[in-house]
């Protein structure tokens, strides 16, 4: 039973615990038994909790016999990335600084994961505090790609998107504050969705750059992806920048058949450096939209090009404040050579992070210095307006807009690790959509000739989900690529 | 790599409260004079009369009221202490 | 040459609130240590701040005290620096948008003496904002500790223009703000408790010049005592420097308030460069007319109006009234005192000599006072009406302070009422007419001290109960008549 159990949709599993046909404990010795399997190749998991999770299994189990079932998340297991608050377990950045943190407090996900009945299972692996584009910058491991373990699962969240395209997980949290889950979903083959900016609480998340960051969730169709995010979308007191727009039914509003949509393409989407295996793919999935009636038109975003470079202004800025609460003093890494209390921080921070992260650090801290705030910082927070201004004009023309998630497939490990500029460029497609606060979605579109998958995304109107995964459904109805799965016979 | 004009990278990194290798220093110079270059480009955005982005979906007036509420157990906020005594946090000598 | 002192005040008052500024865990002052911490205060990760409304209130309260504009809109800013007592290794604060800016402190000079009123004049400020309090770092042998039950705190800095002269000015200055900051219910202030904190800008100039002169920060000075000891040391120092012709240096001081000498801080911080932005995490404060009129309608007035007021109004004199008025609840006690009794004069004058005497020699506050306003209307009343003379007033007010009882209970069991038979006083002051005639010739020949020689016999008849101020009215009707 197990073997099949790991890489059905959570809408089957659900029937099948409702039917009494599979326990959750079950099912969740399923998805440990495959982790043991298949994770010392893949290296998608920084830590995992087997005992505990089986303990919420059988809660779950507990609750389904009493007749007080939560609903479809009950008893599934949801990997959490390791940036994300889990009370009693590690949380560590895959950062040497936080290598022996324990989370004394839930994030507002998990506790509304936890609500929702699900399984909080394991420590997704990740870039360095979620910077990277790769998943090469953890202290940790490094992951692979599920696919080709030679190649990376794209970042930061590789962990989370390895583990669900791998049948480690049935779904999965990442966060993504430039393209951290889309790109990931879209090189790992899976559904990747970044919501609207402050539809999603941040309270617990490991802050990279608070007015970028949003959690989201991986699963491996679109129908997963609406009930993971329908159960951790909200408002939360306690994140100064959630809001409170109403949460509608996500998956009651899924499938629409018949419903058209102007869809916008965005031309300096389709400019070089997208590689013409991806850019095929894509354009085959707008002819598939076409082909159901929807009207495609194309739309302009003058200000794409100067999206990386705003993005790297405000990102790096914001995180080398948020980062200089890791000091050694009340937690994290403490350096045992320290003469004194100053000497403390410059050895510890040192010591504690690694290369990516003290460049971001650097950068951050010299765009913020003393004569130089307004020409970095604040213009780029101007230029962040008008490629804002730039969506928010296309979108009087349509609906959602269509783009590649990344401009290439999975890249090789190492293959631009000594190259920061090359390795931001990855984010290019992603990017503006978290400068804007829109939400995005990656559904897996084919297949390179050499079997890597590729990521359409979609981009959604501000608290557009519903109409947004409606339709990525309209296009994953027809096509089967999440019934393919890795073999993981690589490496 | 192209070396950034600007950056005194050992004053950014003792802001930053990092201390860094030669090696560092050098490949950080270097890297981040590329991306410096690249950011360069913003230079040419016409951003005349427009107005910072802070919030994408900025509201105003979020709060709470003043209610006090209980917090971390005692031993709980020392859990991770790198150090302590007794019940406070321990760090090398600050010297003023 | 002679010299001016230009100075300038930066004040740290802690807000008073339940909770703490950006989360909800409690603030307060002598708790265990580090039992007053969450997520938030110690900033763990992934811990997120949330305002705390009343603290908005509180500042805003201030703003309208001290005639500031209150912001339509401010923010929240980072400030970026490392130390150990401030678990985030930035503070938020307010940068270039704080909620109040200008308005005034009014301050009262020194008088000529204790019982004369000094001149008085506004110290203009600059602005008030809002931001958050550190740890607490206590320093050891083999290295330092953290208690981070004050981080977190609601912190509010009032800076004034460089608009004082002197030592004198400074400590009126903050005693000023003290006063008022208690009075709104705002702060407590409490120096020793940390709750009021002040640092100093000293600079001198010839006097005339109107360009500054090079400044120097005082910190540390922990009482409004030291604030004017310490701004008075430095300007001799500075004075002292020039006069040998010397340069004053630009530099941050420690005044030692026990041994009244001041070092410079060697420093081993870099220049400061606090890399201010906008705070991500944090919304915009957006302060209407409604809310503004909601805080003005629960403003006092302020310690100085009162007291122009009781000067006026009551006719109360200064030495009374300064008395009175630098506590609000104190200067409510005689106000209630005052209605009651209508006599505000008399009522001041047991307050403030009487009643602060006896508390003061007690230990007890006023708020513990067995003695409420209707005591001290009561005996007053019993006073002006002749009931009992003014050694008996004493020991009932004596009794009052110990039992609580009204005065009248405690005149009436200890016998202490004048001889209050009009008929009887009056027969004693006949027969005290009738057997001078000497006198009553004097009086009416318009020698009117001759009146006391009858005050002798009549209050030897009534056994030294009779109300004096009676005995007077009473003699006089019955020589008019005569
Ligand atoms: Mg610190
Ligand atoms: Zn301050």
């Amino acid at each position: 039973m197990s073997a099949e159990l790991i890489f059905k949709p959570i809408t089957e599993l659900a029937s099948l615990l409702a039917e009494g046909k599979v326990s959750s404990v079950e099912l969740m010795r399923a998805h440990v038994a495959r982790t043991r399997a298949v994770d010392p190749r893949l290296q998608a998991f920084n830590s995992f909790d087997e005992a505990d999770a089986l303990s919420q299994a059988a809660a779950s189990d507990g609750r389904r016999a009493a007749g007080a079932s939560r609903g479809p998340l009950d008893g599934i297991p949801v990997g959490m990335k390791d940036v994300i608050s889990v009370a009693g377990q590690p949380l560590t950045a895959s950062s040497r600084m936080l290598a022996n943190y324990v989370s004394p407090y839930d994030a507002t996900v998990t506790r509304r994961l936890r609500e929702a009945g699900a399984i909080i299972w394991g420590r997704l692996n990740l870039d360095e505090f979620a910077m990277g584009s790769s998943t090469e910058n953890s202290a940790t491991r490094t992951t692979g790609n599920p696919w080709d373990l030679t190649r990376v699962p794209g970042g930061s969240s590789g962990g989370s998107a390895a583990a669900v395209a791998a049948g480690e997980a049935a779904a999965a949290l990442g966060s993504d504050t430039g393209g951290s889950i889309r790109q990931p979903a879209a090189l790992c083959g899976v559904v990747g969705l970044k919501p609207t900016y402050g539809l999603v609480s941040r309270y617990g998340l490991i802050a990279f750059a608070s007015s970028l960051d949003q959690i989201g969730p991986f699963a491996r169709s679109v129908e997963d992806t609406a009930i993971t995010l329908g159960a951790i979308a909200g408002h939360d007191p306690l994140d100064s920048t959630s809001l409170r727009n109403p949460i509608p039914d996500y998956r009651a509003g899924l499938d629409r058949p018949g419903a058209t949509w102007k869809l916008g393409i965005a031309r300096e989407y389709f400019a070089e450096g997208l590689d013409p295996e991806v850019a095929a793919a894509v354009e085959r999935a707008v002819d598939h939209y076409r082909s159901i009636g929807c009207e495609i038109r194309e739309v302009s975003l003058p200000h794409t090009k100067y999206a990386v470079g705003a993005y790297y202004i405000i990102a790096t800025a914001e995180c080398s404040s948020n980062l200089s609460r890791y000091d050694g003093v009340r937690y994290g890494h403490r350096s045992a050579e320290a003469a004194d209390a100053v000497d403390l921080y410059f050895k510890s921070r040192a010591e504690g992070f690694g290369a990516e992260v003290k460049r971001r650090i650097i950068l951050g801290t010299y765009v913020l210095s003393s004569g130089y705030y307004d020409a970095y910082y604040l213009r780029a927070q101007k230029v962040r307006t008008l490629i804002r201004r730039d969506f928010l004009n296309a979108f009087r023309e349509v609906d959602a807009i269509l783009t590649p998630t990344s401009p290439t497939a999975a890249f090789r490990k190492g293959e631009r690790a000594a190259d920061p500029l090359a390795m931001y460029l990855s984010d290019i497609y992603t990017i503006g959509v978290n400068l804007a606060g829109l939400p995005g979605i990656s559904v897996p579109c084919g297949f390179t000739r050499g079997r890597l998958p590729i990521g359409l995304q979609i981009i959604g109107k501000p608290f557009g989900e519903a109409d947004m995964l409606a339709i990525a459904r309209a296009y994953e109805r027809d096509h089967a690529w999440s019934a393919q799965h890795p073999e993981m016979n690589g490496a | 790599m192209s070396r950034p004009a600007d950056l005194d990278i050992d004053h950014v990194a003792r802001l930053a409260r990092i201390s860094l290798s030669e090696e560092e220093k050098a490949a950080f110079s270097g890297q981040l004079g590329d991306v410096l270059a690249y950011i360069a480009l913003l230079k040419e955005v016409d951003v005349s009369g427009v107005e910072p982005t802070a919030h994408a979906f900025p509201v105003e007036n979020v709060w709470a009221e003043d209610v006090a509420q209980p917090g971390l157990p005692v031993e709980a906020a020392l859990r991770n202490a790198p150090a302590r005594r007794d019940n406070l946090f321990a760090v090398p000598k600050v010297v003023e | 040459m002679n010299y001016e002192a230009v100075i300038g005040l930066e004040v740290h008052v802690q807000v008073r609130t339940a909770s703490k500024m950006f989360t909800r865990v409690a603030a307060g002052f002598g708790a265990p240590e580090n039992s007053l911490t969450d997520p938030v205060v110690l900033a763990l990760p992934g811990a997120l701040p949330v305002m705390n409304r009343e603290a908005l209130n509180q500042v805003v309260k201030a703003g309208l005290m001290l005639g500031c504009a209150i912001a339509p809109v401010c923010k929240w800013d980072r400030k970026n620096y490392f130390y150990p007592d401030s678990p985030k290794n930035y503070q938020i604060s307010q940068y270039d948008n704080p909620i109040c800016v200008g308005g005034s402190v009014e301050i009262e000079l020194p008088g000529a003496s204790r019982n004369v009123m000094g001149a008085h004049r506004a110290v203009a400020l600059t602005r008030i904002h809002l931001e958050e309090d550190v740890g607490k770092l206590t320093h050891g042998a083999g290295g330092s500790l953290i208690d981070f039950n004050r981080a977190g705190t609601p912190l509010m800095e009032i800076v004034s223009e460089p608009d004082l002269r002197s030592a004198d000015e400074a400590f009126a200055y903050l005693t000023a703000l003290k006063t008022i900051m208690i009075y709104g219910g705002i702060s407590d202030c409490d120096m020793e408790k940390g709750q009021m904190r002040c640092d100093a800008n000293v600079s001198i100039r010839p006097v005339g010049a109107t360009a500054l002169g090079t400044k120097v920060e005082l910190k540390n000075l922990n009482s409004i005592s030291f604030v004017r000891a310490g701004i008075a040391h430095e300007i001799r120092r500075q004075v002292s420097v020039v006069e040998r012709g010397g340069a004053i240096v630009q530099e941050t001081r420690d005044y030692d308030g026990q041994t009244g000498a001041s070092q410079s801080l060697r420093s081993k911080e870099m220049a400061h460069d606090y890399r201010y932005f906008p705070d991500p995490d944090l919304m915009p404060v957006r302060v209407d007319e409604a809310w503004k009129a909601r805080i003005r309608a629960g403003c006092p007035e302020l310690p100085f109006d009162k007291q122009r007021r009781f000067l006026s109004e009551y006719q109360v004199p200064y030495t009374i009234t300064s008395v009175l008025v630098p506590d609000r609840a104190l200067s409510d006690f005689f106000e209630e005192a005052a209605r009651l009794s209508g006599k505000p004069q008399a009522a001041g004058n047991w307050i403030a000599n009487d009643l602060l005497r006896e508390l003061g020699r007690a230990g007890i506050p006023l708020g513990a006072s067995r003695v409420r306003p209707a005591h001290v209307a009561g005996l007053v009343k019993l006073v002006e009406a002749g009931a009992i003379p003014g050694p008996a007033a004493r020991e009932v007010f004596a009794a009052m302070m110990e039992t609580g009882e009204a005065p009248e209970v405690i005149v009436d069991r200890r016998g202490l009422r004048a001889g209050t038979d009009a008929g009887e006083l009056e027969q004693w002051c006949r027969e005290a007419l009738a057997g001078d005639a000497r006198s009553v010739a004097d009086f009416k020949a318009g020698k009117d001290s001759a009146i006391n020689a009858f005050k002798g016999p009549v209050m030897r008849a009534a056994k030294g109960k009779a109300n004096p101020k009676l005995v007077d009215e009473t003699l006089r009707r019955l020589l008019r008549d005569a």
